[in-house]
């Protein structure tokens, strides 16, 4: 391969570097949370909301905003990543994690080993089960002890910090189990089928 | 064995590739438009962006991405990139960068917010500040191809000096009564200014206007406080949230 070419001149004016295992290459850290999104900001009322996890076609359970947020609440701590390059520090975000959903279902083992996400705008996004599980996702519904605006994803979002931020779907209404890997909205659209930050797997090939 | 490995169609990667800095255009105090040659280039669409990637001496790298304001149809390569206050990569493309420097740039990247002169149907586009680039080469493709759909730039500026690419909005409306162009300047307005003076609101948008029964396709690029605004209410004034495409930059106002 070609050695990197330096660009004349160029030089970092980051006053302070995050540590190196809290950066995924090529990123740089934000303390401002930009919005990035496809379309217009669905405005979902509360008392219109429900969320459903659903096993093909059929209902595995489903919701209401009362409902949902009288299943048990989990609290994390995490650093976010997009694609579009900032990375985001300690942002602390509460909900229900993907494993307290299963429980709350009955279900002891996940029946499929993926999962399509379904939100409000018509916006997907796939995932592997096993990213979601071991308290590995979450739906939020608080950011920083706050319900989460509607431009961030309110009134519930997906938390899956450990991957691009495109995963952490926003306005999320459904979670669908399904047998064979099918590919989202970004997915389709030339974005990388994992996005996994830490090998760069921003897009198609990487 | 996985799933994924078994439906995924195999994808060729966006390889970094060396361009070089061909012409450089002050476009206002603030913007310069790098016309680039990347050699091998495989073409885009209007409205998708590159990738691009800075190396210091002592290795240090930063990547930004920026949308491709050039048409397909040109040989250049056009990145128009405003300086950011406080901004890293930025002002060293804005101040630094001379014609002959090269850097590393991959992409097409995105195929959402895009437009071809094979879309049918109105045009419109709603442009804030340095927003206004991957419109312009929506524009800038639909004027080469000499295609005559309808179409509105709604472009917000803060004052006339702010606007980008001025001149050729003005040629490009002159030139084609299907197209029209409206400024707005949010902050500053030369004396005897008989256009818009203005945040985008909803009677901005009621007056400059292609109605939802015409079934625009609208794109709208910008700060994040526009853009949220301008689509909100597009949305209320009946226009389908599926034919509003959007790009959002800069703060959300929601740090912490």
């Amino acid at each position: 391969m070609a050695e990197t070419p330096i660009s004349r001149g160029f030089r970092s004016r980051r006053r302070e570097q995050a540590p190196k295992d809290r950066l995924p290459p090529g990123q740089y850290v934000t303390t401002d949370f930009p919005i990035l999104s496809a379309g217009p900001t669905p405005q979902t009322k509360l008392e219109n909301w429900s969320l459903a996890l659903q096993l093909g076609g059929s209902l595995l359970g489903k919701w209401s905003w009362a409902e949902f947020e009288a299943l048990p609440q989990t609290t994390i701590k995490t650093d976010i990543h997009c694609v579009t390059k900032w990375s985001k520090l300690d942002t602390t975000w509460q909900g229900v994690t993907f494993d307290d959903l299963l429980r709350a279902v009955g279900l002891e083992d996940p029946p499929e080993a993926y999962i399509m996400a379904h939100c409000d705008g018509g916006y997907t996004t796939n995932l592997p089960v096993e990213d979601l599980v071991g308290g590995k996702g979450m739906i939020v519904t608080r950011y920083e002890d706050l319900p989460i605006p509607p431009a961030h994803g309110g009134p519930a979002r997906l938390l899956v910090p450990h991957l691009y931020f495109w995963k952490s779907a926003k306005w999320v209404r459904r979670l669908r189990f399904i047998e064979q890997d099918e590919r989202g909205f970004w997915e389709s659209l030339g974005y990388h089928n994992y996005g996994d930050p830490w090998k760069e797997q921003r897009y198609d090939g990487d | 064995m996985t799933e994924t490995e078994k439906t995924t169609a195999p994808a060729r990667r966006l390889e970094w590739q060396l361009v070089e800095v061909r012409q450089i255009i002050v476009e206002t105090f603030r913007v310069k438009s790098l016309l680039l040659h990347a050699p091998g280039w495989q073409g885009h669409l209007p409205g998708q962006h590159v990738d691009i990637r800075l190396t210091a001496e002592d290795g240090y790298q930063a990547q930004r991405s920026y949308s491709i304001a050039s048409p397909p149809e040109d040989e250049l390569l056009a990145l128009t990139v405003e300086k950011v206050h406080n901004g890293e990569v930025s002002p060293y493309l804005v101040e630094e960068l001379r014609v002959g420097d090269q850097f590393q740039l991959r992409g097409p990247i995105g195929g959402y917010f895009v437009w071809t002169v094979a879309t049918p149907g109105p045009l419109w586009l709603i442009a804030g500040g340095s927003g206004i680039a991957p419109l312009m080469a929506m524009l800038r493709h639909r004027a080469r191809r000499n295609v005559h759909n309808p179409a509105l730039l709604l472009y917000s500026s803060r004052s006339l000096d702010d606007v980008i690419y001025r001149e050729e909005l003005d040629a490009m409306a002159r030139r084609d009564p299907d197209l029209r162009v409206v400024h707005t300047l949010t902050r500053k307005q030369p004396e005897g200014w008989k256009g818009y003076g203005r945040r985008i609101d909803k009677e901005l948008l009621a007056d400059a206007y292609f109605p939802p029964g015409r079934n625009p396709n609208i794109f709208i690029c910008g700060p994040t406080s526009l853009v949220e605004a301008a689509s909100g209410l597009l949305v209320e004034l009946g226009h389908e949230p599926l034919t509003i495409k959007t790009e959002r930059f800069g703060p959300s106002g929601w740090a912490s």
